[in-house]
């Protein structure tokens, strides 16, 4: 394998949405990854969004909040028409709260199971609530590749940007499990980004990226918070390259992805 | 879109092993299903079960992926010389140019829900003793039957699973398509490995979509679906002259979503009619061209009305249809590659799937109760998931 060439699949970035544990936005992620803000770690916030009927914001569970967040801020900072956005949804895991209560229930005696906690139970709840949220009826990827479920995403979507020639929308995301399952899956929060990915520059665009296989190894941050960050949740296995835009840097950034693979992204500012 | 060879194929299911039994099956009308005696379920439900799953054994290296759903995904590569075609495209192609696109919806949570029945009780964890070790990445998380085929075969290309519901492993051809475009890969392994758990027993029950019978697609009557599991597994790869007249192709892919509501269908089958719509302009076909429609028919009041409204409005009452969910049940994430792998036994064969259990179809529909041969260029197969999710498939004869 030898990493990018120009005939690999490419895109321009053209907005951005980032949550995480102390991490409230892209604005406010990017000035610390770019060393500009000093970042203090606090439990991820989450909300439902206004944009979700009422019946489903009651019902939306912690997974659906986070990824429909990140996606509505890139979609709004890039000023585009969600309602017309494929998607691809990656995640390593669905709701861990809501598989816990369903494995609870199962294992009680009249094993009763609530209707909207198995709805809510589909790894494609995300891209179902982001349907209803913002009436967009393109296609919804709905992904997983363990912990490298970003870097699929990723490859995912600038496939559907270079061969498709059409604007998609990757919203990565990963929350917590509770105990017991915490003790077998440590996702200790929740951590969700989304990159709008299209095949022109939009007016305020992040850079060019382009990105194929390698073997080699994926990066590390150089602040040790960080690459702890970045290995205790799927998701934020996109830092390296949320912190190449943030610093404004080009270069060739390698993401994990599989036990024998990584994504190369060759990042142009 | 460029046209893909479907170069081999196989399927799985309540009606046997491999795509011989599948085909006698369907030609005869044989159902699979029977009422639930699974793993202590005490619930009024039919399901199709593949006789023989927990007797499947791992070899020692693939261990960490013991579960139901790899012990069935194994059962199913190894039918109809589907193993040998991937090493022979590895040999061809080599071991990282060769993607793994598979889709599933509950992977092998059926361990995670047997490990809650077993948890210590003092400290409430998971079992980690000699007889049973909980092994979340294994068999729990949904990719763990794409890492299970990469291992399995060495395979060190592009992979990832699709859950999207019922459409995902229909629409994993589509990613596959993309990526086989894209020039990332050569060639890929598609297809769907869904087994029997509790979680979708109880979670389908509790919405009051089950039938207390075997499932009844498109009856007047209908009254739920009848779970079943199954594996089935496509190898796609790049059209090369010259093709026998009787190869396969995937001729279109079309994707939707309904954006209307997180367990029922559109009631107008907007979402579904235009899956099928992007098929057929993906195919470059009008609706007059194809021949049959598999379609996605649950047997749930809702699904089948919406499905049938959509078929109507596109193709009109003339096209040959049916759901052959009758036969196999509901196999969930693993439907889409099943009946793709349907679709491509009647291209091959000369037939037309009847659909065992329904007496009374919706009218103005060429529904077909009963199997007949006739001969079939293409077929347009539907597959549309929780969260409105559609897929639909325009899969052909070369002549």
């Amino acid at each position: 394998m030898t990493g990018p060439a120009p005939s690999l699949p490419g895109a321009w970035i053209s907005g951005i949405g980032l949550l995480g544990p102390g991490l409230r936005d892209w604005p406010g992620a990017a000035a610390i990854l770019a060393g500009d803000a000093p970042w203090l770690p606090a439990d991820t916030v989450l909300s439902a969004p206004e944009q979700l009927p009422a019946a489903e914001r009651r019902r939306s569970v912690r997974v659906v909040k986070l990824a429909l967040t990140v996606g509505l801020e890139a979609v709004t900072a890039a000023g585009a028409d969600a309602s017309s956005l494929a998607t691809v949804f990656s995640s390593s895991g669905g709701d861990g709260h809501n598989c816990h209560l369903i494995c609870e229930a199962l294992a009680c005696n009249d094993r009763q199971v609530s209707p909207t906690r198995f709805h809510n139970s589909v790894h494609n709840a995300a891209a179902g609530y982001w349907g209803i949220a913002t009436g967009a009826t393109a296609p919804a990827a709905v992904l997983c590749a363990f912990d490298g479920s970003f870097a699929a995403g990723l490859l995912e979507a600038l496939v559907q940007v270079s061969v498709d020639r059409v604007p998609s929308l990757l919203i990565a995301y990963d929350a917590d499990y509770p105990e017991p399952l915490r003790a077998a899956r440590p996702v200790p929060d929740a951590f969700g980004t989304a990159l709008l990915l299209t095949p022109e520059p939009g007016p305020a665009h992040f850079g060019h990226i382009r990105a194929g296989l390698t073997t080699a190894a994926a990066d590390t941050l150089a602040e040790p918070a960080f690459d702890v960050l970045r290995r205790a949740i799927p998701a934020a296995r996109s830092l390296p390259l949320l912190a190449a835009i943030a610093r404004g840097e080009s270069g060739r950034i390698v993401l994990d992805y599989l036990d024998h693979a990584r994504v190369a992204v060759d990042f142009t500012a | 879109m460029n046209p893909l060879l479907i170069s081999r194929y196989t399927a799985t299911s309540c009606l046997g092993r491999g795509i011989g039994p599948m085909r006698d099956a369907l030609a005869a009308g044989r159902s699979g299903l029977k009422p639930c005696d699974f793993d202590g379920v005490a619930l009024e439900t039919w399901i199709g079960e593949v006789a023989g799953t927990d007797a499947e054994v791992l070899s020692s290296p693939l261990h960490g992926f013991d579960c139901r759903n790899n012990r069935l995904a194994q059962i199913g590569f190894e039918q109809d010389g589907f193993a040998d075609a991937v090493r022979d495209a590895m040999s061809r192609y080599g071991a990282d140019r060769i993607g793994v696109f598979l889709g599933t919806s509950t992977a092998g949570i059926l361990e995670t829900e047997l490990a809650y029945q077993r948890r210590e009780p003092a400290s409430g964890a998971l079992p980690a003793g000699f007889n049973y070790a909980f092994n979340y990445a294994g068999s729990h998380n949904p990719f763990s039957v794409a890492a299970f085929v990469q291992a399995a075969f060495g395979l060190t290309g592009p992979a990832n699973v699709v859950s999207s519901a019922c459409s995902s492993s229909a629409k994993v051809f589509a990613s596959a398509r993309r990526m086989i475009e894209a020039g990332l890969i050569d060639a890929a392994i598609v297809g769907g490995v869904d087994s029997l758990c509790l979680t979708t027993l109880y979670g389908f029950a509790s919405l009051e979509l089950t039938s207390r019978r075997a499932c009844r697609p498109f009856d007047l009557g209908r009254d739920g679906i009848s779970i079943g599991e199954a594996a089935a597994f496509a190898l796609l790869e790049r059209v090369s002259e010259p093709l026998a007249d009787d190869a396969i192709l995937l001729l279109g892919v079309g994707e939707s979503s309904d954006a209307y509501h997180m367990s029922s269908p559109h009631p107008e089958g907007l979402g579904a009619r235009r899956a099928m719509e992007i098929a057929l302009a993906a195919a470059g076909l009008e609706p007059g061209d194809i021949d049959y429609i598999n379609l996605h028919g649950t047997a749930t009041p809702s699904n089948d009305s919406a499905e049938s409204k959509a078929v109507r409005a596109l193709f009109g009452a003339s096209t040959a249809c049916s759901s052959t969910k009758g036969a196999t049940g509901h196999t969930l994430g693993a439907a889409g590659g099943v009946e793709a792998v349907i679709a491509a036994l009647a291209l091959r064969d000369g037939f037309l799937p009847g659909s065992p259990n329904t007496c009374n179809p919706e009218p103005d529909m060429n529904y077909l109760l009963a199997s007949r041969p006739a001969p079939v260029r293409r077929v347009l197969s539907n597959s549309f998931g929780f969260g409105g999710t559609n897929c639909s498939l325009v899969i052909g004869r070369a002549q």
